[in-house]
This record gives C-alpha cells, sequence and structure tokens, in this order.
C-alpha cells in the first residue's frame, strides 16, 4: 500500500505510540487522587471530625513536625491527611458526577435538535448561546441564594456547568453523521431512528464526547471548589478542598499550610486533567494539533 | 447592515426581558424569603408586617407588574439585610470592579498577545512549548489559591503589599495580577491559534512570492487578519473577568459587585441578589452585541451569513 492511500498520521505504528513520559505522570497522579478520594475510609489515620484542642496547628511532617499528623492540624486540631483524603472524594465525587449529568443532558438536547430541526432546534440552540454568553457561576449562585446551599442542589446546578459544549458539540456530529451514506444505508433497511442513533451514531461520535468531557472536568472541579471556597458549596461538617483552603485561608499567617496543601492538590488535579484531555484530543484529531 | 444590526438588537432586547422575567418567577418560587428573614420560630404578626412592607401580601400578578414598571425604571426594591434600595447599594460598588477590571484586561491583554503571536511564528519551537505550557498553568491554577499564594509571598513573607483592602495603587497590585494571569494564558493560546489559522493561508505565501520581506508580511498582512476573531475572545474574557471578580474581590476584600453578590448570596438577600444577576446579565448581552456588530464591520463576510 502506498504512502498516499494511507496517511502517516492514522496509520497504526503511529497511533500505538506510547504516550509521554508527562501524560502518564498525569494519569497516574490522578488514578491515584483516585484511589486515595474512594479509600479514604481506609486510609484515614482519624476520624475526620475528631477534633484535639492540645494539638491545634501543629505543623506537618515537612515543616518540623512529627509523623503523628503527617500534614500537620487545623485550627481544630483535626488531622489534615484525614480530612485532604475526604475532601478529595467530595471533590472528585461532585465533579465526575456533575460532569456526567451536564454530558448525558447536553448530549440528548443536541440529539434531539439534530433529529428534530425547526422550532426544536431554534429553541436549544437560544438556551445554549444564553448559556454561554451569561457566567455561569453567576447563575449557580442565583439559585443557591433563592433555594439554600445544599449536596443534591449543588450537583444538579453543577450538572448544567458546561452542558451547552455537549448539546453544541454532539448536534453538528449528529448532523454530519446523518448525511452519511451509512447512516442513509441504515434508514433504507427501515430501521428506526432510536436504533440508530443509540447503536450506530452514538459509538461513532462517542469518542469525541468523551474527550470533551476530559476538557470540561478541570473547569467542574475549580466551580465547585471556588464556590466551597467561599463557602457557599459544601457545608460543614462535610469538607471538599475548596472549603479547606477557605479554612486554612484564616490562618495563613501562623499555618501556611493549612492553605497550600488543599491548594496544590486542587492545582495539580485540574493540571494532570488538562495535561490528559489535550493528549486525548490529538490523538483523536491528529489535525488539532497544527492549531 | 440594517437587517444584520436590526436582528442583533431585537435578538439582544428578547434576551434581557427573558432574564428580567425568569429571575422574577424564580425568585418566587423559592418560597417566602420572609421566613428566613424572621428568624426560627417566628411571630406571625411579624412576619405579615414584613410580607405588608416588602409587598409580597400582593397577588402575584400584581407583584410582577410592579416588578416590571419598577425594573425599567432601575429599581428594584430594597436590600432585606439595610434596607437601602439595592441598585444603590450595586451602583457604589461598581466603580471598583470596573477600575479592578479594565486594569486587568488590559494587562492580561499586554501579556497574552505578545506570547501567543511569538509562539505561533514560532510554531513547534521549544519557545512555542514554553509559552503553551505556561498558558496551561495559569487555567489549571485556580484563582482564589494564586491569590493566596500572592498573599503568602508578598504580604506575609516580602511584607510589600498589603494583603486586602483598598485605597492606593499597593492595594490593586495583587488582585490584578490574580485577575490579569488566569485570563493572559487563555488569550495566549487564542492569539496563537488565530494567527496559526492566518499564517496557514494562500494571500500569505502569495505575500511571500511578491517578496514582500517578512516583518512587513507579519504587522501589514498577518496581524490586522489575526485580530478579527480577538475581538470575539474579547468579549468573552469581560464574562470571564466578572466570574472572577467574585472570587478575588472576596480574597482581597476588594469593595467591588463581586464581593457584594457573594455576601448578598451568603445572606439571601434576595432584593440585591437580583440587581447584580440582572446588570450582569445586561452586561454580558450589550457586550455580546457589540462583539457581534463589530465583528460585522470588521469582516463583512459575516453579515452574508
Amino acid at each position: 500500500m502506498s504512502d498516499i492511500a494511507q496517511p502517516a498520521a492514522l496509520s497504526s505504528p503511529a497511533r500505538r505510540k506510547r504516550l509521554p513520559l508527562l501524560v502518564r505522570t498525569a494519569a497516574g497522579f490522578l488514578l491515584l487522587v483516585l484511589i486515595a478520594g474512594i479509600g479514604a475510609d481506609l486510609l484515614a489515620p482519624y476520624d475526620y471530625r475528631a477534633t484535639d484542642l492540645l494539638h491545634r496547628l501543629s505543623p506537618p511532617v515537612f515543616a518540623g513536625g512529627d509523623w503523628s499528623h503527617p500534614l500537620g492540624t487545623d485550627a481544630l486540631g483535626r488531622d489534615v491527611l484525614t480530612r485532604l483524603l475526604y475532601a478529595a472524594r467530595t471533590s472528585l465525587l461532585i465533579a465526575i458526577i456533575g460532569t456526567l449529568v451536564g454530558a448525558v443532558a447536553g448530549s440528548a438536547l443536541g440529539f434531539l435538535a439534530a433529529h428534530f430541526r425547526g422550532w426544536v432546534e431554534h429553541v436549544v440552540m437560544a438556551a445554549v448561546d444564553f448559556q454561554a454568553a451569561v457566567p455561569f457561576i453567576i447563575i449557580v449562585l442565583f439559585f443557591i441564594a433563592i433555594l439554600g446551599s445544599d449536596l443534591w442542589l449543588l450537583l444538579i446546578l453543577i450538572g448544567f456547568a458546561g452542558w451547552e459544549v455537549y448539546a453544541r458539540l454532539a448536534r453538528g456530529l449528529v448532523l454530519s453523521a446523518k448525511e452519511q451514506n451509512w447512516v442513509l444505508a441504515l434508514q433504507g433497511l427501515r430501521i428506526g431512528w432510536p436504533v440508530i442513533y443509540a447503536r450506530h451514531v452514538l459509538p461513532n461520535i462517542a469518542a469525541a464526547l468523551i474527550v470533551q468531557m476530559t476538557l470540561n472536568f478541570p473547569g467542574t472541579i475549580l466551580l465547585e471548589t471556588s464556590l466551597s471556597f467561599l463557602g457557599l458549596g459544601v457545608q460543614p461538617p462535610g469538607t471538599s478542598l475548596g472549603l479547606m483552603l477557605g479554612e486554612g485561608r484564616d490562618h495563613l499567617l501562623r499555618a501556611w499550610w493549612l492553605a497550600v496543601i488543599p491548594g496544590m492538590l486542587i492545582f495539580l488535579t485540574t493540571l494532570s486533567m488538562c495535561i490528559l484531555g489535550d493528549a486525548l484530543r490529538d490523538r483523536l484529531d491528529p489535525r488539532a494539533r497544527q492549531g | 447592515m440594517l437587517t444584520y444590526t436590526s436582528i442583533r438588537l431585537i435578538r439582544s432586547a428578547a434576551t434581557l426581558a427573558f432574564v428580567l422575567v425568569s429571575v422574577f418567577f424564580m425568585v418566587r418560587l423559592a418560597g417566602d424569603p420572609m421566613l428566613a428573614l424572621a428568624g426560627p420560630d417566628p411571630d406571625p404578626a411579624y412576619v405579615e408586617e414584613l410580607r405588608q412592607r416588602w409587598g409580597l401580601d400582593q397577588p402575584l400578578w400584581a407583584q410582577f407588574q410592579s416588578y416590571v414598571v419598577n425594573a425599567l425604571q432601575g429599581d428594584f426594591g430594597r436590600s432585606y439585610a439595610t434596607g437601602e434600595p439595592a441598585m444603590k447599594l450595586f451602583l457604589d460598588r461598581v466603580p471598583a470592579t470596573i477600575e479592578l477590571g479594565v486594569v486587568s484586561l488590559l494587562l492580561s491583554l499586554a501579556i497574552g498577545l505578545p506570547m501567543g503571536i511569538v509562539a505561533a511564528l514560532n510554531f513547534g519551537s521549544v519557545l512555542d512549548r514554553v509559552v503553551m505550557s505556561t498558558a496551561v498553568l495559569a487555567f489549571s491554577l485556580p484563582n482564589f489559591f494564586l491569590g493566596i499564594l500572592f498573599i503568602l509571598l508578598f504580604s506575609l513573607h516580602l511584607r510589600w503589599l498589603p494583603s486586602f483592602g483598598s485605597g492606593s495603587w499597593q492595594h490593586m497590585v495583587m488582585p490584578v495580577l490574580t485577575l490579569a494571569l488566569s485570563s493572559a494564558g487563555a488569550i495566549a493560546r487564542f492569539a496563537r491559534s488565530s494567527m496559526l489559522d492566518v499564517l496557514n493561508q494562500p494571500y500569505l505565501s502569495a505575500a511571500r512570492a511578491r517578496g514582500i520581506p517578512g516583518l512587513h508580511r507579519i504587522t501589514g498582512h498577518a496581524l490586522p487578519n489575526a485580530s478579527i476573531p480577538l475581538v470575539t475572545v474579547i468579549g468573552l474574557r469581560v464574562g470571564d473577568l466578572i466570574a472572577g471578580a467574585i472570587v478575588v474581590e472576596t480574597v482581597f476584600a476588594w469593595p467591588g459587585v463581586g464581593r457584594l453578590l457573594a455576601e448578598a448570596v451568603e445572606g439571601r438577600d434576595l432584593a440585591v441578589v437580583q440587581v447584580v444577576v440582572v446588570a450582569t446579565a445586561a452586561t454580558m448581552i450589550v457586550s455580546n452585541l457589540l462583539v457581534d456588530l463589530t465583528y460585522g464591520w470588521l469582516d463583512p463576510r459575516v453579515k452574508d451569513e
């Protein structure tokens, strides 16, 4: 087979090339955070609510503390490592569920818009334009002001972050799939639209939607941590990385690590997800590398 | 031109009307704000008095009518917390936010644009990679964490700058840097990709074939064309600056609209929340309208679509 018939970028050896070290490190780090969050109950050395007023604000090991509290304690003497594990669990859980809700709802609306066209498409696309125009955190704050902070409400609201991206993407992909010969062929075989969408179109466009999810994930984490940092997201006695950072802010002078440790974890998690998302996108669409 | 402009105008007005109406009904959906205000275990007579004072004893339709009439005159009722007109509380905070927003937008353009252009001109080089990695870092670093790192470094360690408040240029340095740096990354990324798009166009090859020197090709042919999509990104930045201001103003106790909103949400002061939400939406609608119109003017091809 000649080179012209098969572009080098798509040939199988190039596709199977191992991922760069940076991307593997990022994936490894995310896996580690995920395991830490899932295993918080087993891994945590203390109860995350247990206070110890005799050992308040004790420093972590790397700042002169001892191993009884590897990452030190906070203003109520609670173990920072323990709280970090539970906070990572809460923040990841909210971000993962939020991302899934947004992806499913947005893609479904995109499918509807592309199938029905006409006024359905107009309504969906007008809503997309509106959502893209107003900063989403303002909409979230509006609903929190009306309904109060509640974990379920937070999940739903964060789920709606970014739905417009999936709706726009899914609509475009479905519209172009509907023009393809294989869809026309399936239609000719008198296969119903629901089956064509679910069993044929969706598997073909799923990769693009999944890449979009990894690209949206950092934004979702940042939304939850920002809200919790402001004291408007996850409420005590629960904990989240943003809430820990917000609490640590009051003790910057005496205990800088209380803010820096959760902050670093948020930073490294979003950074890893960005690196992974960019790598996935490049792999799926080699053209994206040029622009 | 007339139809392009008038369609955009009508659409913006419709969106604004939609925001006004939905804000009203959403706020009423929430149930009785007076129960929250009156505290736990309230005296029914006191709640009734509060309802009368805020006009909540009227039928919904009458409330809606007076809401629309008042809103069009810029009156959104009084703050539940302080009793002052909500619009006045909002307007008092606007200058501080605009000051912060304009300075940081200019700074982020001053940092982001040259970085993106240089990266595009050196596509694939080490310099390009460094710029792009910096942009990813800037995006991943949450602005509230960046702000706290600045406080630790400049206020607590070096003792150069005040850690919160406003009043002098020293107070502005950290909030502006925090807002500008996260924006600069996104601007650099966008500037790079729109510059790359233009650099690959046939007319630049044609300019090269005509013997036009490199620097002139870039300043005279590439940059003007690449700057058209940038109008969009500057419009979008306005939204990000408003969103960023909520967090950054809270971190640095900057007396702007963002902090007002955060406080009002925490205190469930719906009158104030309502004003800030409507005003933000209006700002975004106007800035999107301006972006659309500028875009149509700079690139007449858009209008034909």
